[in-house]
């Protein structure tokens, strides 16, 4: 039954695939956006146009988007992230894990940083060198069970980077503009203080992606296993 | 170019019926992140490096993790014993 099943799967998923392929040819199209590619650089001032579409042209979809990985975080919290204090801790990984666990943090740290404060320039952003950052943080805490990152401190810098990307958006109200649009004062393009206030959203996204889900590792690798 | 993509769907669909019919759960979710890691290669092909990124970044490598510790609360992390049982 289950062979079968698979079967009827696996056709199902091959028809689709010869659909796609005759309906798109496999090529790239390169008209789509062809209209936000001569006017974003322009008006944004990013040389990165992905950036520009999704901090400029539509900033408060991100916010949502924040929104939604913060309740999808603290709910995965909630549910998983109890311990009971009774329970033993793992043991403390071996040498090589531990070693490259040294000495792969800095190098994550600073590409994580690199990949956020360029997002307006290269592909990447927020997001991208948040994951990284989150990744850079949990790795000693893989290596050492028993060491765990500070919680207040986590939660801490993901509410600051969370309301600054608020407060941002309201200061541009001042000027008489909607929320969240972008600044003007574009800079010289391709440089990386450019772009006006994108940067400055983008390393408010990545510093509360990474604090989120920092947190969320940590927490969940904090609670007991199940025998 | 279209050689190199069909093989790389040809990876990606292979993984997908193996994260089925695969019992060992840690086995299951490597092939899993083998179909994320083949979709982020398509994506730089495509010319989407942007996506690729995240795809790689969360997709292969945070989605991966977060599997693995939700296996691993739930109990069903087995790595030293016989085989799959039945």
């Amino acid at each position: 039954m289950r062979r079968f099943t698979s079967a009827l799967f696996l056709i199902g998923l091959g028809l689709l695939i010869v659909a796609i392929y005759q309906q798109l040819g496999l090529q790239a199209s390169s008209n789509i956006g062809q209209a936000i590619n001569t006017v974003a650089a322009d008006q944004l001032g990013a040389a990165n146009f992905v950036t520009a579409v999704v901090l400029g042209y539509r900033g408060l979809d991100t916010l949502v988007e924040l929104t939604i990985l913060f309740t999808a975080a603290t709910a995965g919290a909630l549910v998983l992230g109890t311990r009971k204090p009774s329970t033993k801790r793992d043991p403390d990984a071996g040498f090589i894990l531990q070693t490259g666990a040294d000495l792969l943090f800095p190098l994550l740290l600073i590409v994580g940083l690199y990949i956020i404060m360029h997002g307006h320039l290269t592909p990447g952003g927020g997001f991208q060198g948040g994951v990284i950052l989150a990744s850079a943080f949990f790795l000693p805490i893989l290596a050492r069970p028993g060491s765990s990152i500070d919680h207040h401190w986590v939660s801490f810098i993901e509410g600051l980077a969370g309301a600054s990307f608020i407060y941002i958006g309201l200061l541009v109200m001042f000027d008489g503009k909607a929320f969240l649009s972008p600044v003007a004062g574009n800079g010289v393009f391709g440089e990386l203080f450019s772009a006006g206030t994108l940067p400055l959203l983008y390393a408010a996204v990545g510093l509360k992606v990474g604090a989120e889900l920092a947190g969320l590792l940590a927490n969940l690798s904090d609670t007991e296993a199940v025998d | 170019m279209e050689f190199l993509i069909l093989i790389i769907v040809a990876i990606m669909l292979a993984s997908a019926v193996a994260v089925l019919l695969l019992k060992d759960f840690l086995a299951a979710l490597a092939a899993f992140s083998v179909v994320s890691l083949g979709l982020s290669v398509l994506f730089v092909i495509l010319r989407a490096p942007d996506v690729a990124m995240t795809e790689a970044a969360i997709g292969a490598g945070l989605s991966s993790l977060l599997f693995a510790l939700a296996i691993r609360r739930l109990g069903l992390w087995r790595t030293n014993d016989a085989g799959p049982e039945e």
